[in-house]
């Protein structure tokens, strides 16, 4: 496993940057997901790194090595992608021993074997092993795909939505899996994805991707506490968060200069004595997750239902901010 | 617009049969999810219900009419099977007026009635708009456009967000819903996603193996699950269950788990000796150093406002949702108190709920 760095890294497809000037650091052992839309240099950062793409400028190395002339081959790292490519005609432990088959790697008949296994319990595939490849379920295919990067040992591993294709259930199964893989192993992982919830849960830092540009990079809670601009605010957190202008819930405590408030549910105070200032629109059940829709004025917040607190549609509340988040005309956060 | 009315619907495809005994009815202007995982037989009842597939046995009314063996075209529904592709070449107009032109209408007609179809959809300042040149959300717009222009009797609708990022996804869902409540067309919508269906629909049919397990209201299948395998379909993470064997008595209020007494609803049914499952939802769990219902931290998932905190007990993990500013160290042990209102029984082997002053009446599908 090894250190990722890229340095001032700009990649432009005609006339579409996708990605310009990146610096980011991938320490050893770490996760780090990015995320981001369609269209935000995700995919393109991983193909640079992994040598499919070459940069326009700046710096790649892997390990401390310059890795801008190397062919994929020479970089050492492994590509998961979102459509798991297994051959068909092989067994699952032929699919999974493949990469160790090559003549370069002049592994022996028992190393092979013994690696194969190791990775199989840990993809939690090792009773399958003589099936055909054909004869699996999406997610065991999947498992057999994330299995057949695992035996290699690479510097990084390099994960293109891998779960996107599995149904929510799976997805949220062999989250768990991978990060628990991913730490035992001390394994270097770049993770691309457009869930948030797969961010949050899995990565070691996120990296919020728009335009091509890294705009903020820091760990889960980092990020979804002190987001820099409204762009990162808004995706993470669910329900989204309230923006909305600095005047409609006036609180006295915003800086100089403050345009919008930006407030989560632990951000908002709700209070069924007192002065009512707003009210309730409807709520929305959504199972786990129950959506209070408020109305103040002209503008809709919606929040968390607190179980504690009952309230019902048409009802009068007093709703106060609680250390909200500022932005200013530009988008950025202000303290 | 509609009703739809499904009795005894079977469909088998030689020996496998797909769609078991389904009988339901959705009502005029009424949304309803078919939920289940693939191959659960959902599609294949839309199929059904679009025409594209012929019963085994069963009827289908539509509006009163039975039209169990008419040919799709014949059956005034329009089918939506993905909400993206949209004619390149064409502008908005043309693409939202396409149905219309190929049901040879007149061009005075097709043009008031894209126009109207605009305006509901708060896209008519970009009628002469070319296509290739929108933004994601008012791509999706036109392509709702050209499902919606024909007025059909109703929707039918075979996961239309499936292949969409999520956070566009979130917004379509919104807006699928806020046209349902303008317009009011009869919908069948099928989905594997939970959420989708719960955020939507009015009535939710969830299926496994052919067979409906539940239909009902999103917070009737959340809150009194009639089986396990809705349970533990529906939910994120889903319901917990606590395992353990004993008998239950009709008037019972209390179960032992782990040797430790946990208070539930008041037991409605005799249930003979046998494995018992107590479900919880994660979200009725606490924190408590008083309860004797206890195990140890075996990891958290940070959520933002939540986390999902997993807890190993001696039969297995269980997983509670609690506030993102509580700390919890890997191996802390740490006692559970469940919300006695909101819990479930259900016989392991059958799978079914026991009923309860929570469960009177378990609607089986």
């Amino acid at each position: 496993m090894a250190e990722v760095v890229l340095k001032s890294v700009n990649k432009s497809f005609g006339e579409t940057d996708a990605v310009s000037d990146l610096d980011m650091v991938i320490a050893d052992g770490e996760c780090v997901v990015l995320l981001g839309p369609t269209g935000a240099g995700k995919t393109t950062t991983l193909r640079l790194i992994a040598g499919l793409e070459r940069a326009d400028s700046g710096r790649i190395s892997i390990g401390g090595q310059d890795v801008m002339g190397e062919a994929p081959a020479g970089r050492d790292v492994a590509f998961v992608f979102q459509q798991y490519s297994l051959y068909p005609h092989l067994s699952v432990y032929e699919n999974l021993a493949f990469p160790l088959r090559s003549p370069a790697r002049r592994l022996g008949k028992d190393e092979i074997d013994r690696r194969v296994r190791e990775v199989a319990r840990m993809v939690r595939i090792d009773h399958k092993l003589d099936n055909r490849s054909t004869r699996l379920s999406g997610g065991e295919m999947q498992r057999v795909a994330i299995g057949r990067a695992l035996v290699r040992r690479p510097a990084i591993f390099l994960m293109d939505e891998p779960l996107s294709s599995l149904d929510a259930k799976l997805r949220a199964e062999l989250r768990l899996e991978l990060k628990r893989i991913q730490k035992e192993l001390g394994a270097t992982l770049l993770y691309v994805t457009h869930d948030q919830i797969e961010a949050m849960t899995m990565a070691d830092r996120i990296g919020i991707l728009a335009g091509g540009r890294l705009v903020q990079i820091g760990t889960p809670r980092e990020v979804y506490s002190n987001p820099a601009n409204t762009h990162v605010a808004a995706r993470l957190g669910q329900p989204h968060i309230n923006l909305f202008p600095v005047e409609v819930l006036p609180d006295g405590k915003a800086p100089v200069g403050a345009r919008t408030v930006g407030a989560r549910t632990e951000h908002l105070e709700i209070s069924l004595s007192g002065k009512a200032n707003a009210s309730i629109d409807w709520v929305e059940h959504l199972g786990d997750q129950n959506h209070l829709h408020i109305r103040v004025g002209d503008h809709k917040l919606v929040t968390l239902a607190n179980p504690y607190i009952p309230v019902k549609p048409g009802d009068k509340i007093g709703l106060t901010l609680k250390n909200p988040l500022y932005f200013g005309a530009d988008g950025n956060r202000m303290y | 617009m509609a009703e739809i009315r499904i009795e005894h619907l079977r469909k088998e495809f030689g020996a496998f049969s797909a769609v078991e005994d389904s009988s339901f009815v959705v009502r005029d202007g009424e949304f309803l999810a078919l939920l289940g995982p693939s191959g659960c037989g959902k599609t294949t009842t839309l199929r059904m219900i679009a025409g594209l597939e012929l019963p085994t046995s069963g009827k289908i009314f539509l509006a009163g009419g039975d039209v169990t063996f008419n040919r799709a075209r014949e059956r005034d529904i329009a089918f939506v099977f993905q909400l993206f592709a949209l004619y390149p070449h064409m502008n908005v107009r043309k693409n939202i007026g396409f149905p219309l032109l190929a049901q040879g209408i007149a061009k005075a007609e097709i043009r008031a009635r894209v126009e109207e179809t605009a305006r509901l959809l708060q896209i008519d300042h970009i009628l002469d708009r070319s296509v290739s040149g929108l933004a994601g959300g008012d791509r999706q717009r036109v392509a709702l456009g050209r499902a919606i222009v024909r007025r059909p009797k109703c929707f039918l609708m075979d996961e239309p967000l499936g292949t969409l990022d999520t956070e566009f996804r979130d917004l379509m869902v919104r807006e699928l819903r806020e046209l349902h409540n303008r317009i009011h067309a009869t919908t069948v919508y099928v989905t594997h996603d939970q959420l989708e269906a719960m955020a939507m629909a009015d009535k939710i049919a969830v299926m496994n193996h052919g067979v409906i397990e539940q239909f009902g209201t999103p917070q009737e299948i959340y809150n009194r699950p009639a089986t396990m395998f809705v349970a533990d379909f529906i939910g994120s993470p889903p319901m917990n269950f606590l395992r353990f064997t004993a008998g239950l008595q009709r008037g019972a209020r209390t179960v032992s788990v782990e040797g430790v007494p946990v208070a539930v609803p008041e037991i409605h049914d005799d249930v003979a000796m046998g494995e018992i499952a107590l479900g919880v939802r994660p979200e009725d769990i606490r924190f408590s150093d008083a309860s004797p219902l206890r195990g140890v931290v075996y990891g958290s998932e940070y959520h933002g406002t939540n986390q999902i905190v997993a807890v190993e007990m001696a039969k297995g993990l269980i997983k509670a949702r609690v506030p993102a500013d509580q700390n919890f160290r890997i191996g802390d042990t740490v006692g559970l108190e469940l919300n006695h209102h909101n819990l479930s029984l259900f016989e392991c082997t059958s799978g079914r709920a026991v009923r309860s002053s929570r469960h009177t009446q378990v609607q089986h599908g």
